[in-house]
């Protein structure tokens, strides 16, 4: 026997009982560290989710009152033509305000008579006029309606007001909660699906304002971005990965793409007010500059997802199409970018997701203003959905609260559905080698 | 001699030959891969490359269709005849020089589409089918001539990847073979091979050999004995020596050739 043999020989491997329990021991403790981890990370998860959702299921009810309208017909439509011009010029402030009095005969005075409107949402004679206008049938009978609640009533009625307080710190007085306690004791509050939430844009009054007005700005600015980004970002990466020589040019570009995906959102923001307010003089608050602001900060993550895509398409399908005789050309666009196709889509789609959550570089352009009206184009002033969370988060009233949270569930069933929408791309186009 | 007509042994060394390497060497960088081959490729003949790892054999294959062009930093110095003319001169596109000389991979690479696909994509590129029915046509022979036709018939829709690894590579060879190439090149085909499906890819070979001009790299000596006509060893970027194959296996004048083949360098 050499040597070496012998020395090996000498030196048995330890098989001992309490060696291998050690090892076990180790990939359990390590196995349980893991565990440790995922249960924090899930934890502090079902804690955010669970406050944000008990923050804000409420807001998608809203406090009703029953009142018994009279649809006059002498006062909406003397003449009978039904024109809607007539209709919508008719006095719905007087019909409803009578409503009102009517619920509540034993009210006199003008300050009381006061009081008791703002029971109501500001809204309230809007709210008929919309009535009537949806349902002509309507004018010359008296019919009990749902309509709004001023907010403070929506919150008192939502338990969000402590009545055990002196009446000078609390929002609703005892007059005010007398009236809403006969209200309550007649069966006329009742809470309903909140729809103004979901039809109306930003409002000062928290009961009228709705989240429609920032989603479609969210989705003009996303489209403006996708618009840009999308083709902008996969051509970048096809030229980078397949057709771009590879020297200390490239090297350069490739190592600027990868900075600015570092760079602070913010920054996108300010360059995008120097150059495209400033510069070119496009309008403010725009989803338009919105969506090339998200569209720059977007790129260089689209750009290294779409290459880590391309890089990933095994070179045995590259050198199988130019063996039978393909462009180089024809290569990429018939078989290499097809089969990254999935893994750029996924990168899109979380670069847009990104750009959906963003908030530093809008309010930069000028997206952070209070806008009341649906936006109608891609030059309309707009807001988006996390902008709107930042400025009802800001806002005194109580009811903002919720509202609050509710946007963000709104901005979170959107962000899921975006990354839902990647992971099933995914999976349908996955290719097997 | 026309193509159709078989070619028996005795006329091996009369058929013209089709593509010849003059001066052949290959550059990755400041490092010289391959140096001065000089060797002739005969219509109707299968030659072996054999050689050890790394001895420039699958690197002087894929000159023979200028598919180190897609490789960076590589350069290719010499002549390479094919028909009358040099392939690396400038008036010869690479593109279509690769639909001339077609190339089988060491591992089976079919398309990630349907067998039909992966068969048709040659022709459509080409513009070698005007409609549908010309289309099934080739396909139908390609696959036929690769063997592979009876197995697939029924399933030509569905994915080439769902093939077994041997009928991947005869569905490679049809790929090949649909874009009518006059050589094709074949780089270890059986290397990721059980001995029966190497068998009938070795069968296969034996045929298309009336066809085409066929080169094949292999580390297979007993392979090489079986399929080619004539083989070729290299040896640390040199060609050592050529010849019959039979010669070279039986009688090689090299003694590096008859270290190789007797297995004690490799």
């Amino acid at each position: 026997m050499t040597d070496a043999a012998a020395l090996l020989a000498s030196k048995r491997p330890d098989l001992s009982r309490a060696r291998i329990n050690r090892r076990y021991a180790a990939e359990k403790r390590f196995r349980l560290y893991g565990l440790i981890a995922i249960g924090a990370a899930m934890l502090m998860l079902a804690i955010l989710l669970s406050t944000i959702v008990a923050k804000g299921y409420s807001a998608f009810l809203q406090t009703h009152i029953a009142l018994d309208v009279t649809f006059d017909q002498s006062v909406i439509d003397p003449e009978g033509t039904r024109n809607p011009q007539t209709l919508a010029r008719a006095d719905y402030r007087g019909i409803s305000r009578e409503a009102v009095r009517d619920t509540f005969p034993e009210v006199t005075g003008r300050r009381d008579t006061r009081n008791l409107y703002k029971l109501f949402s500001t809204d309230l004679e809007f709210e008929v006029m919309r009535m009537v206008l949806a349902d002509p049938a309507l004018i010359g009978t008296t019919k009990r309606v749902w309509v709004k609640s001023a907010a403070d009533i929506d919150m008192l009625s939502k338990g969000y007001i402590n009545r055990d307080l002196p009446q000078a710190d609390r929002r609703v007085n005892d007059q005010a909660l007398g009236w809403y306690d006969k209200l309550d004791a007649e069966g006329r509050v009742s809470r309903l699906f909140n729809t103004t939430f979901f039809t109306t844009a930003d409002s000062r009054e928290p009961e009228q304002a709705g989240i429609l007005g920032a989603l479609v700005g969210s989705a003009l600015t996303l489209l403006v971005t996708l618009v840009i980004v999308f083709p902008v970002g996969v051509s970048a990466a096809v030229y980078l990965e397949e057709f771009a020589p590879k020297n200390k040019w490239t090297d350069l570009i490739e190592v600027n793409i990868n900075n600015l995906a570092a760079v602070p959102s913010i920054v996108f923001g300010l360059l995008g007010l120097a150059v495209f307010l400033n510069f070119f003089g496009l309008p403010r608050s725009a989803p338009l500059v919105g969506g090339l602001v998200l569209a720059l900060m977007t790129l260089p993550t689209i750009i290294i997802a779409g290459r880590s895509a391309l890089k990933a398409v095994p070179p045995s399908i590259r050198e199988a199409a130019l063996g039978v005789g393909a462009s180089h050309m024809q290569t990429v666009t018939h078989h290499v970018l097809p089969l990254a196709m999935p893994g750029m889509l996924t990168g899109t789609i979380i670069g847009m997701a990104q750009a959906l959550g963003e908030t530093a570089p809008l309010l930069m352009i000028g997206m952070v203003a209070f806008i009341v009206d649906i936006p109608g184009s891609i030059t309309d002033a707009a807001t988006v959905l996390p902008v709107q969370i930042y400025l009802w988060a800001d806002a005194p009233e109580r009811a903002f609260v919720e509202r609050t949270s509710a946007a963000i569930l709104v901005l979170l069933a959107f962000l899921i559905a975006m990354n839902l929408a990647a992971i099933l791309l995914r999976k349908k186009f996955e290719r097997r080698w | 001699m026309s193509l159709d007509q078989p070619v028996n042994d005795s006329e091996i060394m009369e058929t013209e030959i089709k593509v010849s390497a003059r001066g052949v060497g290959v550059f990755y960088g400041e490092a010289n891969a391959l140096r001065d081959v000089d060797i002739d490729f005969r219509q109707h003949q299968v030659t072996s490359l054999i050689g050890p790892s790394g001895c420039g054999k699958s690197t002087f294959l894929r000159c023979l269709n200028r598919m180190n062009d897609t490789v960076d930093g590589c350069r290719v110095v010499g002549s390479i005849v094919l028909d009358g003319q040099n392939i690396y001169s400038k008036d010869v596109d690479p593109v279509e020089l690769r639909a001339r000389v077609g190339m089988v991979f060491q591992k089976p690479n079919p398309f990630p589409k349907s067998i039909y696909d992966n068969i048709g994509y040659g022709p459509r590129i080409h513009g070698m089918a005007t409609n549908k029915t010309e289309m099934d046509e080739i396909v139908e022979s390609s696959l036929k001539l690769a063997g592979l036709w009876d197995e697939v018939k029924d399933r030509l829709d569905e994915p080439g990847t769902g093939l077994s690894g041997g009928q991947q590579q005869r569905l490679c060879i049809a790929r090949a073979i649909a874009v009518a190439p006059e050589v094709i090149l074949m780089d270890e085909p059986c290397s990721a091979l059980d001995p029966i499906a190497t068998a009938k890819i070795e069968e296969l070979i034996d045929e298309l050999r009336q066809n085409y001009t066929i080169v094949i790299v292999t580390h297979s000596m007993q392979q090489a004995a079986r399929v080619s006509q004539r083989t070729a060893f290299f040896h640390l970027g040199n060609l050592v020596e050529q010849g019959d194959t039979e010669q070279i296996f039986t009688n090689p004048v090299d003694d590096r050739t008859q270290s190789y083949i007797t297995g004690r360098i490799g």
